[in-house]
């Protein structure tokens, strides 16, 4: 209990607003406008999942919201030639491993601080894209289009495979040896390394394992909409940092789950809803926004402050 | 009556939880005298040190510098006072230049005035050329070799106008030509007036500088001498003083015959280790003695693939072993655990359980999908075989007493199964019941027929426990010695004397 207290209090607050929510604003609650939200976020609880497993490792990825630019448009021209969905998907998710795999290298392989490496390939891929593409848009086929269901079904898809996916990767870092080396790693790399573990293919791997979600997580943004830009992933990468420090994965590494991170994202998304059923500005949202990370920021500070007396 | 000493410890007591590590010392320095420290790993020599500038506090005793007594020493008023150390590892900041070090520590302006960088430059110009050193103030520190860096330090106790200067084994790390400009530069401190402390294993050193020298052993002065009244053979026997008390588990059986793990000439340039041959038996504990920084640590890093041998041969039972990394060791059967458990032999955060399968993922779980329930036995096998003192698996490692620690570190590797076990310091800073439980585990593997290497610095441990002695000293095997050797052989072969008295 003691152990998940991080993750249980931000569980508390998400609670707190729903139930604030249902008092104040009980058409939050109507179906077809939850549904819509928890299809916007599936792409980027996709990405934050593989967030998650970078930040335990100790590591960071800011490079994100590009490579997800990246692969929408890359999978968007793919499309348009006619592709095939079977196709454009493995294709998408392939680039994205290609990308992270580039970033895995120069983390892993020449040990150099991932902040770095990832700020430089974000600028990188975010001003080559512009200049091929010059901010033009690709029209997307219609075939594509909430991958040819209707959109009901088309958004219970996204978001059944979307949650489906965070319960097997939940399960997998509790689970299966892989998830324990990503927290050995994360807590103390040498003492993992003595232990025969091996934490530069670890790092490595935990990066092209990001690439290849971003590159999912493009395709689950593309059946959403007629057309894609090359801007698509700007700010993705704050989102997903924000949702997985709120959700408790301690940026030192070696701390967290998934569930955590899911319950923080949920709690920043609700933000944007929330105040538009209060009838508050949305000029609030953002700063909202900002005052529930520096609060979880805070408290873990606190936390591990008393942790150290 | 002589003047006053420069510097004049009463009954010092220092004393980390319930470890004692100065028990009432005794110690003055004089103006112009180089006064040697000498005394094996863990006598309290650091210890002292740390007192004497401030770094700790001591329990006990008092502090007299030039007469007057002083309380509360912080590393801040004892540089006030003039005390300078220079350690080991030198402290300066690598990507700032010589000057800018050397100003850092010795001017002391307010942020907001203008640096006046001629002088800055002259100064450390200046400095520099009175020891000798042919550095430029312009370099970056992290340009320097370590030496050139522990000339700066000198170049910095000296700008400080230090009256006393502790210098902690500074030519562990220098070439010949450099110790003999280290040597003209403590002569000229001390043609100066200035009091040096100076720490060092090097017997031949100690002859050549020191005027008079003071032998801790377990953090007691064991007597003060003048250089010319003592010969090698004498400070030996004071370092090592006591009796081996007899309270090490017995061998219950004698090694086979069958040789575990043999190595021929190996060496590895990095990490300074050359040369070393020598073979261990299954169901032999093969001690490695040695002082600090005597290349123990380096071997067992060689054994464990994590500095790979470049030069030699290793085989264990028979069959020739590459060891490129700690995979292909464990692999082979080989188990390491490390000296620093905190650091590396336990993962503080992580439950016990966790810890104790973290080396056998790949044997444990076949199918990578962890069986708790599996592992939960297993963990409890080991707190009851090793008698951890703990609530259960579930609890974290930081959770227990430091020879519990260890003893997870030591389940780690025996759920490995391992066909060698190389311990490296697994007593240190463990207490007294818990030292003695492990002594009896690694009686009990040796007899089940475990290839164990331990490495110790504990001496009476290492002669106590092992069947055989092997003692390290300048990254080489100097020599192997039977266990329950006399302590005497075991300290002058580290030292690297012929020790005349035991001859």
């Amino acid at each position: 209990m003691k152990r998940y207290f991080r993750e249980l209090s931000v569980l508390g607050a998400l609670a707190a607003v729903l139930f604030g929510m249902a008092i104040f604003a009980p058409a939050f609650f109507s179906p077809q406008p939850l549904l819509s939200l928890l299809t916007r976020e599936a792409p980027t609880l996709i990405v934050a999942c593989g967030m998650a497993c970078v930040i335990i490792t100790r590591q960071i990825d800011i490079s994100v919201g590009s490579m997800f630019s990246v692969c929408s448009v890359c999978a968007g021209l793919l499309a348009a030639r006619g592709w095939p969905l079977l196709l454009v998907l493995p294709a998408s998710i392939l680039l994205g491993a290609g990308l992270g795999a580039i970033n895995g290298l120069l983390i892993a392989g020449l040990r150099l601080p991932s902040i770095v490496v990832t700020l430089a390939t974000m600028v990188t891929l975010r001003q080559g894209l512009n200049l091929v593409r010059q901010g033009e848009f690709v029209n997307l086929p219609d075939s594509l289009q909430w991958f040819g269901l209707s959109q009901r079904s088309g958004q219970l898809v996204l978001v059944g495979a979307s949650l489906a996916f965070l319960v097997a990767l939940a399960l997998a870092m509790r689970h299966l040896a892989a998830g324990r080396f990503v927290y050995a790693v994360g807590t103390d790399a040498e003492a993992a390394r003595l232990a025969g573990i091996r934490p530069q293919l670890v790092t490595f791997l935990v990066f092209v394992f990001i690439g290849a979600l971003t590159g999912l997580a493009a395709m689950m943004n593309l059946a959403q909409s007629p057309q894609v830009q090359p801007l698509s992933g700007a700010g993705l990468e704050l989102k997903v940092i924000a949702a997985v420090v709120v959700g408790g994965v301690a940026i030192s590494g070696g701390r967290g789950n998934l569930w955590g991170a899911f319950a923080g994202l949920l709690l920043l998304a609700c933000v944007s809803p929330a105040l538009t059923h209060l009838h508050i500005e949305a000029y609030w949202e953002k700063a909202i926004q900002g005052a529930i990370i520096l609060l979880a920021v805070v408290a873990d500070g606190l936390r591990s402050r008393k942790a150290k007396r | 009556m002589p003047p006053a000493p420069l510097l004049a410890l009463h009954q010092l007591v220092k004393n980390y939880g319930g470890v004692r590590a100065l028990r009432g010392v005794d110690f003055n320095l004089h103006a112009g005298e180089v006064h040697a420290l000498l005394g094996e790993n863990g006598a309290g020599k650091s210890t002292l040190i740390k007192v004497v500038t401030g770094a700790h506090q001591p329990n006990g005793g008092t502090i007299t510098l030039a007469g007057q007594c002083v309380a509360d020493l912080t590393p801040a008023t004892a540089r006030a006072l003039g005390i300078a150390c220079i350690y080991q590892q030198p402290a300066l900041f690598p990507d700032l230049t010589v000057a800018e070090n050397l100003a850092l520590r010795l001017e002391s302006t307010s942020a907001a005035s203008r640096i006046d960088w001629a002088a800055r430059r002259a100064r450390a110009k200046e400095l520099l050329a009175r020891i000798g050193a042919e550095i430029s103030p312009e370099a970056e520190v992290s340009s320097l070799s370590m030496p050139e860096q522990q000339l700066v330090e000198i170049a910095c106790a000296l700008g400080s106008g230090a009256r006393i200067v502790i210098m902690d084994e500074p030519t562990a790390s220098l070439t010949q030509k450099e110790q003999h400009l280290l040597f003209a530069v403590v002569r000229d401190l001390r043609k100066n007036g200035v009091g040096v402390i100076y720490i060092s294993h090097r017997l031949e050193e100690i002859f050549a500088l020191a005027d008079r020298v003071t032998v801790l052993r377990d953090g007691q002065s064991v007597g003060t001498h003048a250089v010319s009244d003592i010969d090698e053979a004498g400070l030996i026997r004071l370092m090592v003083g006591r009796e081996v008390a007899q309270i090490y588990p017995a061998a219950e059986s004698a090694p086979g015959h069958a040789v575990a793990l043999s190595l021929r000439d190996v060496g590895c340039h990095v990490s300074g280790v050359r040369n070393v041959s020598f073979e261990v038996r299954a169901g032999e504990i093969f001690g490695l003695g040695g002082l600090v920084g005597a290349g123990r640590t380096e071997l067992a890093r060689i054994l464990f693939g994590l500095t790979p041998a470049d030069s030699g041969e290793i085989t264990l039972h028979g069959q020739p072993l590459t060891l490129r990394s700690p995979q292909d060791a464990v692999a082979h059967g080989i188990a390491y655990v490390p000296e620093d458990r905190r650091r590396h032999g336990v993962v503080l955060a992580l439950p016990i359980a966790h810890n104790m399968t973290m080396a056998i993922h790949r044997r444990f779980f076949p199918t990578t999908w962890l069986r708790f329930g599996a592992e939960r036995t297993l963990a409890l096998d080991f707190i009851r075989d090793l008698a951890v003192k703990c609530s259960g698996p579930d609890a974290p490692g930081s959770s227990l007493s430091g020879g519990n620690q260890q003893k997870v570190s030591l389940a780690r590797w025996l759920a490995t199964k391992p066909k060698l076990l190389i311990l490296d310091e697994p007593t240190q800073g463990v207490d007294v019941g818990a030292k003695s439980e492990i002594h009896k585990i690694v009686r009990r593997l040796a007899k089940e027929g475990l290839a164990v290497i331990l490495i110790s610095s504990d001496l009476p441990e290492v002669i106590g426990m092992s069947d055989r002695i092997g003692v390290m000293g300048g990254g080489t095997l100097r020599a192997i010695l039977p266990g329950g050797s006399d302590p005497h052989d075991v300290m002058a072969a580290a030292l690297g004397t012929t020790g005349k008295s035991a001859a």
